[in-house]
């Protein structure tokens, strides 16, 4: 293991970003997986294939009705909300009674499905999608040169993030959802539209996907294989922080993209499995992840 | 004062006819039939496991399949989902009282929307229940046993429903509180609120009760007027044993 004199500081810097900007997606991801999974209790395996579909709307978009970033980030988001609601509605609403596993299945066929409509639409190779105008070029820090485009998915994501956690833990709609997700009967018993809060939680969690996807568009390559590539890493972070906590899936999202990162540049051979070490460990001390509670 | 009712609306504020009701395959309820007017305050009595709570949670459709009628303000329930029925203007405390572990004593008691004119405003409740004031931004679990069923029943006070359910509300608790709870239940039902109680505790449930039925195995096996209490005491001794 090198000590850090032996990394130039733009090196590390520039890893640490990257860190950063891998960290705000894995906790952008790992919000909406917990979000669904506190409500519906259902392990939404098509997560990965609902990103990738956010990002495949933002370059549809732009390639058939020349509608830019920027309407993409607002649109795809829409879209995906009403997709997810389609899917809930037909699909998952008759799984909520049964054992976890059937609504893994289920979604994992859906994610298979999805990503193989998309390949055998447009193939494996990627999409390209070109950063916005607005956002070319880099600010120079003096110690490092600074993306635009990597520091504005960095912002964006914390923003969403912290909307989001605000709504659940400082609102109305908020209490009834934490209500809801607590004691479904005895919320329902007050007059709470319950299935409804669930249908609308689960178009929500599709939505922050179709955000995330977006986002990662000019980023890297629109690809149908984009989501399995990444809700795999989304999954350890989710297993590592425990759904008990909204912050606590921001922050472990957020440290853990760090991590990598500056494993990267420590260790390289270790970069694509310290996530999955880190899981192991907490899996062994603390099964209910590092902010979790008991379930 | 009855702010609570208008002159034309019918005498039985709920009424149940034939009710059966399953936990899944197992048949729970045989055909109760019992009646709560306007303005009553009826007590469910009986041993454990006779049915008591079974009917609180049948007329708010949180058991399996039900059949039979349930009229609430003269409108049928027992197809409706459990919020459309809550939204009629059902209040509900639970016999495990419910408090959410995840929300504040506060967040709580806000949680159930308004179902019906009438209700309480906050400062009424903290008046009515000034721990809940002092406790208001801690988290619901934290607070007492005696605490934690106040504020059970102050947020169906709030949310203006018309009808309460009150499972076993004298449960566990403190004398000095039970007696708390008792003058509670007489303002309410001072105030016009129809009351369905649930109770193991005769000597509580008694100088509520206008009327009182005792349930076991799932049917009505007697009634009782609160005038009648003297007269009946074979009755009261052979399902209740007191």
């Amino acid at each position: 293991m090198n000590e850090i004199f032996g990394i130039p500081i733009q090196a590390l810097m520039g890893q640490l970003m990257l860190g950063l900007v891998n960290g705000a997606f894995y906790a952008m991801l790992s919000l909406g997986l917990a979000v669904i999974f506190g409500m519906l209790n259902i392990i939404n395996f098509a997560h990965g294939a609902l990103y990738m579909m956010g990002a495949f709307l933002a370059w549809l978009g732009l390639t058939y009705l020349d509608l830019g970033y920027w309407q993409s980030l607002l649109l795809a988001p829409l879209c995906m909300a009403c997709f997810g609601v389609l899917i809930e509605r037909c699909m998952l609403q008759w799984l909520y009674k049964l054992d976890h596993l059937y609504g893994l299945l289920l979604t994992f066929g859906l994610a298979l499905v999805l990503e193989g409509l998309f390949t055998n639409q447009f193939g494996v190779s990627g999409q390209p999608y070109s950063i916005p105008d607005e956002l070319t070029g880099a600010f120079n820090l003096g110690f490092m040169l600074l993306p635009k485009y990597r520091a504005w998915v960095i912002v964006a994501s914390l923003v969403v993030c912290f909307a989001t956690w605000f709504m659940i833990e400082k609102t109305r709609l908020g209490a009834n959802l934490r209500a809801a997700t607590e004691n479904p009967q005895l919320t329902q018993a007050f007059g709470i539209n319950v299935p409804l809060m669930v249908m609308l939680t689960y178009g929500f969690g599709c939505a922050l996907a179709g955000f995330a996807g977006v986002l990662a568009a000019p980023a890297i390559q629109v690809s149908p294989l984009m989501g399995s590539n990444l809700i795999i890493v989304v999954f350890a972070v989710v297993v590592i922080g425990g759904m008990g906590s909204i912050l606590g899936s921001i922050l472990t999202g957020l440290g853990l993209g760090v991590i990598e990162g500056l494993t990267k540049v420590f260790y390289p051979e270790a970069s694509s499995t310290v996530v999955f070490i880190i899981m192991a460990i907490i899996l062994m001390i603390r099964p209910a992840g590092l902010f979790g509670k008991e379930k | 004062m009855n702010s609570l009712h208008s002159i034309n609306a019918p005498l039985e504020y709920l009424q149940i006819r034939g009710l059966h009701a399953f936990y899944g395959e197992s048949h729970v309820l045989h055909g109760i039939d019992l009646q709560v007017n306007r303005g009553e305050c009826v007590s469910l009595l009986g041993r454990n496991g006779a049915g008591r709570t079974t009917t609180l949670r049948a007329i708010l459709g949180l058991t399996g399949k039900r059949t039979g009628s349930i009229m609430v303000n003269g409108r049928e329930t027992i197809t409706m989902p459990t919020h459309r029925i809550a939204q009629l203007g059902v209040g509900y405390c639970p016999e495990e009282r419910g408090i959410y572990a995840s929300l504040s004593c506060e967040e709580n008691l806000l949680l159930p929307p308004q179902v019906g004119s009438g209700g309480m405003s906050l400062a009424e409740i903290y008046a009515m229940f000034p721990n809940l004031a002092e406790r208001r931004d801690s988290q619901g679990t934290r607070l007492s046993g005696g605490e934690q069923q106040m504020l059970a029943l102050a947020r169906i006070l709030r949310s203006g429903a018309h009808l309460l359910l009150l499972d076993e509300i004298s449960e566990g608790l403190a004398p000095v509180i039970v007696q708390k709870l008792g003058t509670v239940i007489s303002q309410l039902k001072a105030r016009g609120f129809t009351i369905l109680l649930v109770e193991q505790n005769f000597r509580f449930a008694a100088p509520l009760a206008d009327r009182m039925y005792i349930v076991e195995n799932g049917q009505i096996a007697a009634e009782i007027a609160q005038g009648e209490i003297e007269t009946k005491q074979d009755l009261l001794q052979e399902y209740l044993g007191v």
